[in-house]
């Protein structure tokens, strides 16, 4: 039997006057690869910032592991945290070299893992960069070191804001490899959000659209595409205009 | 003269008298004191202004672009008055408020004169920071400090800047210096005020040999802050 990871009910996050999310329900298992589409401004990546536990809940209850963290729940501790690991659409790098860039997460913990760095390096073709300054690097190489660093922390969640936006193929190939590998190997869970709807075919277990803020549905992701329950995914997976 | 002044000050240097000898450790001493105290202010100051939506934010930001330009010599009014003895602190007669004409009101003179441009510069460097950084290290598991520590070592360049500019405004500053500390011999004289009396008296050789040491010092405390910078550029 799956286990459940987060249960969002009626969770809402407004910025002044503005409503940006507001889920009436969401449900996350270990191990699934769950990918949230929507158009810009739907609200995906306040979304997955509530879920990294990077911000408060305007309302509503938000359970992480069966821990209510939402507005008068327990404050996240470092330790919960510490479990997940998100990586933000622009790579935000540090100004220093790759491999420290990659160690950063690990150097926060007390933790020295040259082999893991080293394999991390490998899988994302970052070897040969590994001394050179972070800030010297192409969109594609900067976006492979952002996913590196949060990688080698082998944290059993990943949250992922658009990781192959603005990429060559090359790049989105081996950025989706890393991801599966993962899933796969380490049975992490991933949540991924995705312009490509493509992309959310390739790789995601279950998909989710996002319009205004609402979450329209969640189905697993031949559903989502071949039969999906409401009229606005479908509009949406034929590249209709929907919002 | 220049030329003649200038051999006749060199010769000065050489000697390093007694007298010159303490103008230099007076100079080091208030200026090195300020500038410590100043930058264990102002850093963080800047680092929460630079992180932090407060009511009032606006305002106290104007106010301290105020206090960075603020004109050296009215800051040692200031201290002047908060500090005669029928000023608000000379009044009190505590032992941990300096007296007039001492290192102590010239080192505090100098901390509200550098405060306001290491807070202001810091606050600066910060905000020239990615918005979404400290999110993004918090999402890879630092601890508040863990962020704030990398914040600041990635706006070290910004940082060092509104170290020296603050070091700038008081190793050249006479105005304030010379008001609350009274240019005393052996005790409150540094290079800037022995200058002025120097030339007021027509001693233009030593007036010249204490500018070139002034000088001197300046020069090499920004080639080290400059070599700093240079190496976290480099990075």
């Amino acid at each position: 039997m799956s286990e459940l990871l987060y249960r969002a009910t009626n969770l809402t996050k407004r910025y002044e006057e503005r409503t940006v999310v507001d889920v009436a329900s969401l449900e996350i298992e270990r191990g699934e690869i769950l990918a949230l589409v929507g158009p810009s401004g739907a609200g995906k990546s306040t979304l997955l910032r509530l879920l990294a536990l990077l911000e408060a809940p305007t309302s509503g209850s938000l359970q992480f592991q069966g821990v209510e963290v939402a507005m008068g729940g327990a404050r996240p501790s470092l330790a919960m945290r510490r479990q997940l690991t998100m990586v933000f659409q622009r790579p935000l790098l540090l100004n220093r070299n790759v491999t420290a860039n990659i160690e950063y997460g690990l150097r926060l913990r007390g933790l020295k893992a040259k082999e893991r760095v080293a394999q991390v390096l490998e899988q994302l073709g970052l070897t040969d960069l590994a001394r050179a300054n972070a800030r010297n690097l192409s969109g594609g190489e900067a976006q492979r070191v952002s996913l590196a660093r949060a990688m080698v922390l082998e944290t059993p969640i990943l949250l992922l804001d658009e990781p192959t936006a603005n990429l060559d193929p090359y790049n989105v190939s081996l950025i989706e490899n890393a991801i599966r590998s993962i899933n796969q190997q380490r049975a992490a869970t991933v949540v991924i959000v995705t312009h490509n709807v493509f992309q959310a075919r390739r790789l995601a277990h279950r998909t989710a659209l996002l319009l205004d803020g609402h979450l329209v549905e969640t189905l697993p992701t031949e559903a989502f595409f071949n039969a999906p329950d409401d009229a606005r995914t479908a509009a949406f997976v034929r590249g209709d205009m929907v919002y | 003269m220049f030329g003649k002044s200038l051999i006749e000050a060199l010769r000065l240097i050489l000697q390093a008298d007694t007298a010159l000898a303490n103008v230099i450790a007076v100079s080091l001493q208030v200026v090195g004191i300020s500038l410590v105290i100043a930058s264990a202010l102002g850093i963080p100051l800047g680092i929460f202004l630079g992180l932090k939506r407060f009511v009032g934010k606006r305002l106290v930001i104007a106010l301290l672009y105020t206090g960075m330009g603020f004109p050296p010599v009215v800051v040692g009014l200031f201290v002047y008055m908060l500090l005669s003895r029928s000023g608000p602190l000379g009044q009190l007669g505590s032992p941990l408020v300096p007296a007039l004409y001492s290192t102590g009101a010239m080192i505090m003179a100098q901390i509200i004169i550098s405060f306001p441009l290491v807070a202001g510069f810091t606050m600066a460097a910060v905000l020239g920071l990615d918005s979404h950084l400290r999110l993004q290290l918090h999402a890879l598991g630092a601890t508040s400090w863990q962020a704030l520590w990398t914040m600041l070592v990635e706006a070290r360049v910004g940082v060092l800047i509104a170290v020296i500019a603050g070091f700038g405004s008081i190793i050249s500053e006479v105005g304030a210096v010379m008001m609350v500390g009274g240019n005393i011999e052996g005790s409150t004289r540094t290079l800037t005020t022995a200058i002025v009396l120097e030339t007021r008296k027509g001693e233009f050789s030593m007036a010249m040999a204490l500018g070139l040491i002034l000088l001197l010092i300046s020069f090499i405390a920004n080639a080290a802050m400059l070599r700093l910078q240079g190496k976290a550029l480099d990075q």
